[in-house]
């Protein structure tokens, strides 16, 4: 999944779609993660880089990850048709 | 040093349900090109404008639309006797019929410059023509249908399913999820804003809006789309954020171009969960949020002004994406002294 380039993300973690006019909230994993989106890394980059550094099995990544991403995708932050 | 020209505006009801006429005030006090002495118009007493004196110089009470174009004449040729007004700007949809059959008289007979929409294109953007407008203009209407009878409501259950919007003349729109509360948002509409009532087909999405000014030739001047992020009981915008949707500008931009569009205008869309957007209203004017425009670096008002002006006006550039407007309300403390005077005078 992409993030939609004109979504801007503050270094609060606070997330505007300029196309919806939708603002949200993320806690500091999920900055973490849709900052690695927005960079086009992909899933198993982001799965390294986060069982790196916290201490977390892949399982509860998986099922965290795809909670996260669903949520970007329902609030049309992931660009579509990827 | 700029020049100083003076403005007649209206739509000085600053209220829950806002008139255009102050935030369109703000804007033309922003002008880099020309100071502004800024003439209030009112039909009630009790409008806020009137007494918000760093915005409005002075103010004259003018007859209501229904008074019809002489009296409007007379009365403006009197508050030109007194203030030498150069441009008017009208700011409510039901006067808007009476400036624009006087806009050559006031031009060549007062020396009063307006831009409005010509007759034609007031007609065909009307809610009970909206559809065939959308039709010949290339862009989605929900269905609609006129309704002078509440005899009408059975047949009106075989086009539409429920739920449906029953929408006034001018005003106020409903959802209606019955045959009984069509019956009654019919009384009530009629009742307030007169016939033809229009039932619409309803539309579920979010509603986004766009303000914007045509030159008259077919140039979009300036479009700047808005969500409502927080809706009054009366659905308007209380607040809301300019959007980065070229899309929607252009569907706006489309409009504009096709019909010639001559001045201020607000169009009101839904868009749907599948992104598809259903115009569902024009506005022949500037929308109450107008001064969000100027905020974002559209000056939308101090343009209109320019144009009516003769002065030519290149299209906008870039609009700032991401600035909201909030409103609040405000308590002025008046002196009975003003009401009196307003109230028997008709000056301020």
């Amino acid at each position: 999944m992409k993030i939609k380039k004109n979504v801007a993300i503050s270094e609060s973690g606070f997330i505007f779609n300029p196309t919806t006019g939708d603002s949200f909230s993320t806690n500091p994993i999920g900055l973490e993660i849709i900052r690695m989106l927005k960079d086009e890394k992909g899933k198993d980059d982001i799965r390294k880089a986060i069982l790196s550094k916290y201490n977390a099995d892949e399982s509860t990544f998986e099922k965290d990850y795809y909670d996260f991403v669903m949520m970007l995708q329902n609030n049309q932050v992931g660009d579509e048709g990827e | 040093m700029k020049p100083k020209i003076t403005v007649a505006v209206s739509g000085l009801n600053n209220i829950d349900s806002p008139g255009p006429g102050i935030p369109v005030i703000r804007a033309l006090k922003e002008s880099k090109d020309f100071d502004v002495n800024i003439i209030g118009l009112s039909y009630e007493t009790l409008e806020p404008g009137l007494y918000m004196h760093d915005l409005v110089n002075k103010s004259y009470q003018i007859p209501l639309p229904s008074a019809g174009v002489d009296s409007l004449m007379e009365r403006l040729s009197y508050i030109n006797n007194q203030e030498n007004v150069d441009v008017v700007i009208p700011n409510f949809d039901a006067e808007l019929a009476n400036f624009m059959k006087l806009e050559q008289r006031l031009k060549t007979e007062l020396g009063i410059s307006m831009f409005l929409p010509t007759q034609e294109q007031f007609d065909e953007r009307h809610k009970a023509n909206l559809y065939e407008f959308g039709q010949k203009h290339g862009v989605s209407v929900p269905y609609s249908k006129m309704m002078f009878s509440t005899n009408e409501i059975s047949a009106i259950a075989t086009e539409f399913s429920y739920p449906m919007v029953v929408k006034g003349k001018f005003y106020e729109a409903y959802i209606a999820y019955n045959p009984e509360q069509v019956a009654n948002y019919f009384n009530k509409l009629s009742a307030k804003w007169g016939l033809p009532i229009i039932i619409q087909e309803y539309v579920f999405g979010s509603e986004v809006n766009v303000t914007a000014l045509g030159d008259g030739k077919g140039n979009a001047i300036s479009a700047v789309p808005m969500r409502k992020l927080f809706i009054t009981d009366k659905g308007k915008a209380w607040a809301g954020i300019s959007l980065d949707d070229d899309e929607l500008v252009n569907i706006a931009k489309n409009v504009i171009s096709s019909s010639k569009w001559r001045g201020g205008m607000e169009l009101e869309f839904i868009k749907t969960a599948e992104n598809k957007y259903y115009l569902l209203e024009i506005n022949p004017r500037f929308p109450a949020w107008v001064y969000l425009a100027a905020g974002c670096g559209h000056n939308q008002p101090e343009a209109l002004v320019k144009l009516a002006l003769g002065k030519s006006v290149e299209p906008f550039g870039d609009y700032e994406i991401g600035k909201m407007f909030i409103r609040y309300s405000y308590d002025m403390i008046v002196d009975l002294k003003e009401f009196e005077q307003i109230s028997t005078i008709g000056e301020l």
